[in-house]
């Protein structure tokens, strides 16, 4: 039995059918089991690793790897404040320090109501407006200490759940098709590389060790 | 004056506000290049591109086209788009992702017809859940429109496409730890050599990683002519590129201007880009290219925004991000952070990275906080020298990758620039800007 709902098993299959080795699908299932349940249970793990073909271990040792992929439970929304050298020159610092008291929470933790995770940030890639957060990966804008306050009022309020969906939710536009080359040329193609690389190998080995060739 | 008549190659459609949107493209000649390129020789793309001399726009600048010739015709397996931007202060592909992704999407799928590949993704940074939207929203439409997939525009050549995101890590960056993620794997770079993935890449095929912005040249490349792109720019420079100007400065924002026609001091004062620096302060210092870079003085400012001219000064062009820093800036607090920064994003694999990362941030710390000791400067110097031997530029390397060699980058440059300023916080026992 699957801890995917029919509906996101479905995506995910058609997500693995994208690649040529479903091992690369690992990541964006691992998005998907977010976008159901918000972090990465031991279950859904399982789960990943049936239909990639890894063991448990294995999604959990890539998953643990990622800022991205969480292992345990997180808030409706993650609040990510970038404290990198361009909003550090922007009051970063100062933010984060505010964003703390404002929540009540220490950076990397988790409000009580389980609304807000505050996250200390590497560079987001918005620096001409600092101090750059997003929320739930998306950019809010340049945060001041008055504005970072209306905003956590705001999403309290829940008036920006159309532009911040809640925290797992990574893409809202889903693929429309799947792959339209044709599989037998592309499977021709992929062979005739490899046999044509197989062969200038073939050409150089026996300079090695083994000497064979 | 320091803005050329050189024309807006990426930027071109940024001014309006449905820039990303299908109908504004086809507007403005969206995929006319691509529909050039396909009633061309393949071999013929590729050497227009070469006749750019378009040098990769990702950070390491290595030529595109030597890129592609690496590979014999017909031998690549997968393209790959390395659209996982996380160098700090570096936002420029992030901006053509979400203004102009059919511009990308273009770019991609000309490199594939050049290439013959029929199979690519793009990886972008999972932080892009915007750009992640807008670009899965193109490659929909493109697909719609007959630009991919299938037969393309009637011309028996077929390529998929793929958006692919990552989930977080700024080693991913680094072309074979991007093919690692996008196996499924831990962001682990590989090790050298083969030094190109166009030996052993994706799955141990043949595969070329080009970057966002490199690939977003290639329309108007295609239409107008590698010499006339070549005839932009000078030296080994070629072309406008985008710059990202942050930091303390008036304007900051991503400026499309002509390599080397244009210098720094440009960059940060001319009101066309930053505007000078903020509230009319000094310039204190300014990194050139990302935080990987080493930090040049004033004295540097009117250096042209080249890649060897950059080189030859001792630091890099690197993502053509550019960072002001201002008189009241604390050096001792900026090279902390960055440090702090590689320490985290260090992927594990080699002792002088992992190890001096995290040492180097201590010792940081505990001079920005008001504890360190006057001999902590040579120590930051001797970790450093550990890590990229002769503190030099292009950095020795003792790593898998280049993160480990980056990390000295601001400690050695800010204690050559400001020693005096490292020793006041540890005479005064604290920080003089807190």
């Amino acid at each position: 039995m699957s801890h995917l709902t029919p509906d996101n098993l479905t995506r995910a299959k058609k997500l693995i059918e994208l690649y040529p080795e479903r091992r690369s699908a690992l990541i964006p299932l691992c998005h998907l089991v977010q976008e159901q349940d918000g972090w990465l249970t031991e279950e859904a793990m399982d789960d990943i690793a049936g239909l990639v073909g890894v063991t448990t271990a294995e999604v959990r040792g890539t998953a643990s790897f990622y800022d991205m992929l969480h292992t345990e439970p997180v808030g409706r929304y993650l609040v990510a404040v970038c404290t990198n050298i361009a909003c550090l020159l922007g009051g970063a610092t100062e933010l984060l320090e505010h964003a703390e008291a404002s929540l009540g929470v220490r950076s990397g933790g988790t409000t009580a109501d389980g609304l807000f995770t505050l996250e200390e940030a590497e560079c987001l890639a918005d620096c001409d407006r600092t101090v750059c957060v997003q929320v739930n990966h998306r950019y809010v804008g340049g945060q001041t200490a008055e504005s970072f306050d209306a905003l956590v009022a705001d999403l309290r309020a829940g008036r920006l759940d159309t532009t911040v969906p809640p925290h797992g939710t990574l893409v809202r536009v889903e693929r429309r098709v799947g792959l339209e080359a044709d599989r037998a040329v592309v499977a021709e193609q992929r062979a005739a590389a490899k046999s044509a690389r197989a062969a200038r190998e073939a050409a150089v080995a026996g300079s090695g060790g083994s000497g064979s060739g | 004056m320091a803005t050329t008549d050189a024309p807006k190659i990426v930027t071109s459609r940024l001014g309006y506000d449905d820039s990303h949107t299908m109908a504004r493209y086809l507007a403005t000649g969206g995929y006319e290049g691509l529909r050039k390129a396909l009633g061309m020789h393949p071999e013929a793309v590729a050497a227009e591109v070469d006749a750019a001399s378009l040098l990769g726009r990702g950070g390491a600048g290595f030529p595109a086209g030597r890129k592609w010739s690496m590979l014999r015709p017909n031998d690549v397996t997968y393209l790959v788009v390395n659209g996982d931007e996380s160098e700090p202060a570096t936002f420029k592909d992030h901006l053509l992702i979400e203004r102009d992704p059919h511009q990308l999407v273009e770019g991609t799928i000309i490199a594939a017809y050049a290439l013959q590949v029929n199979q690519a993704f793009i990886y972008l940074r999972g932080e892009f859940a915007f750009g992640l939207e807008r670009l899965q929203q193109a490659v929909n439409e493109a697909y719609e429109h007959g630009a991919i997939g299938k037969d393309i525009f009637g011309s028996g050549f077929s390529v998929d496409l793929v958006v692919h995101p990552g989930a977080g890590a700024y080693i991913c960056g680094e072309e074979t730890a991007l093919l690692e993620s996008l196996e499924g794997k831990r962001g682990w770079p590989r090790i050298k050599p083969p030094y190109f993935p166009a030996a052993i890449g994706l799955y141990g095929e043949p595969t070329v990683v080009n970057n966002v912005e490199t690939l977003s040249n290639l329309p108007w490349i295609v239409l107008n002519g590698g010499a006339a792109f070549a005839a932009l720019g000078a030296g080994r420079s070629t072309g406008t590129r985008l710059f990202a100007l942050s930091g303390h400065v008036a304007r900051p924002g991503v400026y499309e201007t002509e390599m080397v026609k244009t210098t720094f001091r440009d960059l940060i004062y001319d009101p066309a880009y930053g505007g000078g620096v903020r509230d009319g302060n000094d310039l204190k210092a300014f990194i050139p290219g990302g935080a990987s870079a080493p930090w040049f003085g004033p004295d540097k400012v009117d250096l042209p925004l080249g890649q060897d001219e950059v080189g030859e000064a001792g630091s890099m062009l690197g993502s053509g991000s550019v960072v002001v820093m201002d008189a009241t800036t604390c050096m001792v607090r900026a090279a902390w952070r960055i440090t702090k920064f590689f320490a985290r994003e260090s992927c594990g694999q080699c002792t002088p990275c992992r190890e001096g990362s995290g040492w180097l941030e201590r010792i940081l710390q505990r001079i920005e906080l008001g504890a360190g000791r006057e001999q902590d400067l040579d120590l930051l110097l001797d970790v450093s020298d550990n890590i990229s031997p002769g503190l030099a530029w292009p950095p020795a390397q003792t790593t898998i990758c280049v993160l480990g060699p980056s990390i000295p980058s601001s400690i050695f440059s800010g204690i050559r620039l400001f020693r005096d300023e490292f020793l006041l916080h540890v005479k005064e026992g604290a920080c003089p800007y807190a």
